[in-house]
């Protein structure tokens, strides 16, 4: 509906003046309510409805464009002399200082500072005001709390597609930068558009890496060289060593020759002592070991293969996972197995079969970490499927020492290089745990869950305080540990010795025992094989063997139950005479299940 | 202008005195017995103490001012009695 007014003028009255009056009010328009549009709405009950009685205000959000600054120095000259007074001109100041002189102002201030002043310094010279009276007290110095662990920094992987961070080497002098190296260890998972770049951070710039170092393939191991920092080595997933200098660019100075290197991915890389800090070796699931001169790299100076009956042959030979070397002991290294088996390997040895000293067998999957204790050489760690072993070079059978099985696989591990009782693991989980065993044997110090993937490496700084660990989508996270964790206690040595002394002895006597027992059925066997020679039967077979330990398996197992039925029962009586009524079958099993685990800890 | 120089001297005679500096207001040292470097940056650090020393202790108080400022460090201690247009700066080694 169109609400129109007309007004009319004669023509012959444009552009008079105009001439107002008053004139009541006039009804032009009348729109009454319309009931029927009412059902075209519905009736809210109740209304909500905010009410605010404040300021309106509006939000605004503001970004600048990046500020670039760059640092340079200024140029400080002489100031606050008065303009006619060139500073440099020795005559002018000292004439400009000479009509001070003159001024009565200053003689007079003078005066009168320089008594105030006297007065001071007298009193000085007659006592000291400042002596210290509690020197010679000790500050004990107390352990600080908690022992915890912060990140310091994260370091993200800057390509769309993310590898693992598979590596991490600190820089030798300082430890202000960080190589990663980043590869995918998922099988035939690379695809066309992944990136082969490893990175050198630098730990202050966390958005861009400071240095890029472009491989061949992507590299699975990164050392820096300890006595030259701008070299480092890394080993690629192809089986090829390359070696750059920071100095001289991104891409390799030098690769080792495809037909001598190794078939399969290298999975560490170490730098030898040498004299002329040129000598590394590597080691690879092949099952090789070779020993490299980086100024020479078209073929390996020394090459082992891991063939545990020492023949030399490949096809026999350990994939080797890890190496371990000790700058204290540098005849002899170590290398752990994808078998599970730590193989000690002597270098100065003339023959091949002389080279593979001996064995340590006890872990069931990859060793993933293998390292010397940095100050007891002679107890070294291993990391490997569900759980951290400590050994001591003595005993060959097993471990003197071993945390308990994980939910999740352990991945990396290191010793504290502070502290001779504490080392780190990382696992699939994505936490990092750290062991005191000085002070708590059965679980981690401090568990702390770096991120939500799973870590793949870790590695310590040498001051023991900061860590690096790697992760599965390329984070290399930053930790700093708090200084009870990284400064050596008082005694802590000893009480280290004494803890691998006694359970080095433990597991003497028990391998001795072993021993004795099967001595003893051997020659009881021996035996009953005379009396039974005609009978054939003096060989069990295998599955006579099998159906055997399946019997004893079910009676231990029964054997077991009944027990937990019984003390139950006994739980129960003693429950119930304790409440004097009877109790349900539950309450009885929550509570006596509390009492089998905690007894059971061990 | 020879009572100044006597009372220099004096100071100057004190056991552990090691430099004496005057400043003026702007800055500039008037007399010294330290090299001109020295010299210079003393004055220039000195001036900025002493002019914050001074607004805190008149924030506090407006009534109250600055009288004297010392500074003890591990090797010396510099003591600078401030006025309104100068400064008397010296620095001793004070015996332990």
């Amino acid at each position: 509906m169109e609400i129109v007014y007309v007004y009319t003028k004669k023509r012959s009255e444009f552009g008079r003046q105009c001439n107002f009056s008053d004139k009541p009010a006039e009804l032009h328009v009348d729109i009454l309510p319309d009931p029927s549009l009412t059902d075209n709405f519905i009736d809210r009950d109740p209304c909500d409805v905010a009410i605010q009685c404040t300021q309106e205000m509006s939000e605004h959000e503001v970004n600048t464009e990046r500020f670039d600054c760059e640092p340079c120095g200024i140029n400080h000259v002489e100031g606050g002399w008065p303009k006619d007074v060139n500073s440099q001109e020795m005559e002018q100041t000292i004439r400009y200082r000479k009509k001070v002189e003159k001024d009565e102002n200053y003689v007079n201030t003078l005066m009168q500072l320089g008594s105030h002043m006297e007065h001071c310094i007298r009193q000085n010279n007659t006592i000291d005001i400042y002596q210290e009276y509690f020197e010679e007290e000790e500050i004990v110095e107390e352990m600080e709390g908690q022992p915890s662990a912060k990140t310091v920094n994260v370091f993200r992987d800057p390509n769309e597609v993310k590898r693992t961070a598979t590596s991490l080497s600190w820089h030798p002098d300082g430890s202000c930068k960080l190589a990663v190296a980043y590869s995918s260890m998922e099988f035939q998972k690379v695809t066309k558009d992944m990136s082969y770049d490893s990175y050198i951070w630098d730990l202050e710039n966390t958005n861009k890496p400071e240095m890029t170092l472009k491989p061949v393939s992507p590299l699975v191991c990164l050392e820096y060289n300890p006595k030259d920092s701008h070299i480092l080595i890394g080993g690629s997933y192809n089986g090829q060593i390359a070696y750059w200098d920071t100095r001289k660019g991104s891409q390799p100075v030098e690769m080792s020759a495809v037909e001598h290197s190794h078939r399969d991915p290298v999975y560490k890389v170490i730098w030898l002592q040498s004299k002329t800090g040129t000598d590394s070796f590597s080691a690879s699931t092949d099952g090789q070991v070779l020993w490299w001169d980086i100024r020479k790299m078209s073929e390996p100076t020394e090459r082992l293969v891991l063939d545990p009956s020492k023949k030399g042959n490949l096809d026999n030979a350990l994939g080797a996972f890890s190496l371990e070397f000790e700058t204290t002991m540098p005849t002899k290294f170590m290398v752990g197995t994808e078998q599970g088996v730590v193989v000690s390997c002597n270098r100065k040895a003339k023959t091949p079969a002389e080279k593979i000293v001996c064995t340590y067998s006890g872990h069931y999957g990859p060793i993933y970490a293998l390292q010397r204790n940095p100050f007891f050489p002679k107890n070294f760690l291993t990391v490997a499927d569900w759980t951290a072993r400590i050994w001591s070079e003595d005993i060959r059978d097993s471990s003197i020492m071993w945390t308990k099985y994980h939910m999740a696989y352990l991945s990396d591990g290191c010793w504290s290089p502070a502290r001779p009782s504490v080392f780190f693991t990382v696992k699939m989980d994505g936490t990092l745990d750290i062991w005191d065993f000085l002070f708590k044997q059965n679980d981690p110090t401090l568990s702390l869950k770096v991120c939500d993937e799973a870590l793949y490496s870790l590695r310590v700084q040498d001051n023991g305080r900061f860590l690096g660990c790697g992760s599965q989508l390329g984070t290399a996270t930053l930790l700093e540990i708090s200084s009870g964790l990284c400064t050596l206690q008082k005694n802590e040595k000893a009480l280290a010795t004494a803890m691998f002394e006694r359970e080095t002895k433990r597991e003497k006597i028990l391998e001795a025992c072993h021993r004795e027992m099967r001595l003893k059925e051997r020659s009881r066997s021996e035996q009953s094989k005379e009396d039974e020679a005609k009978d054939g039967e003096a060989e069990e077979s295998a599955e006579e063997l099998v159906a055997c330990a399946e019997r004893e398996f079910y009676e231990v197992v029964e054997a077991e139950m009944k027990k937990r039925g019984k003390d139950d029962k006994k739980e129960k009586e003693k429950y119930e005479r304790k409440l004097g009524k009877t109790v349900s079958n539950e309450n009885i099993f929550m509570f006596t299940d509390y009492l089998n685990t905690s007894s059971q800890e061990f | 202008m020879a009572e100044v120089e006597e009372t220099l001297k004096r100071i100057q005679s004190q056991k552990g005195v090691q430099a004496i500096i005057i400043v003026n207001a702007e800055g500039i040292p008037v007399k010294t017995t330290l090299d001109n470097s020295s010299t210079v940056q003393y004055a220039g650090l000195i001036h900025q103490l002493v002019m914050k020393a001074r607004s805190t202790v008149r924030d506090i108080d407006p009534q109250n001012d600055l009288t004297f400022l010392r500074v003890r460090s591990k090797k010396n201690e510099i003591m600078i009695a401030p006025d309104k247009d100068y400064f008397l700066i010296v620095i001793q080694n004070p015996t332990e």
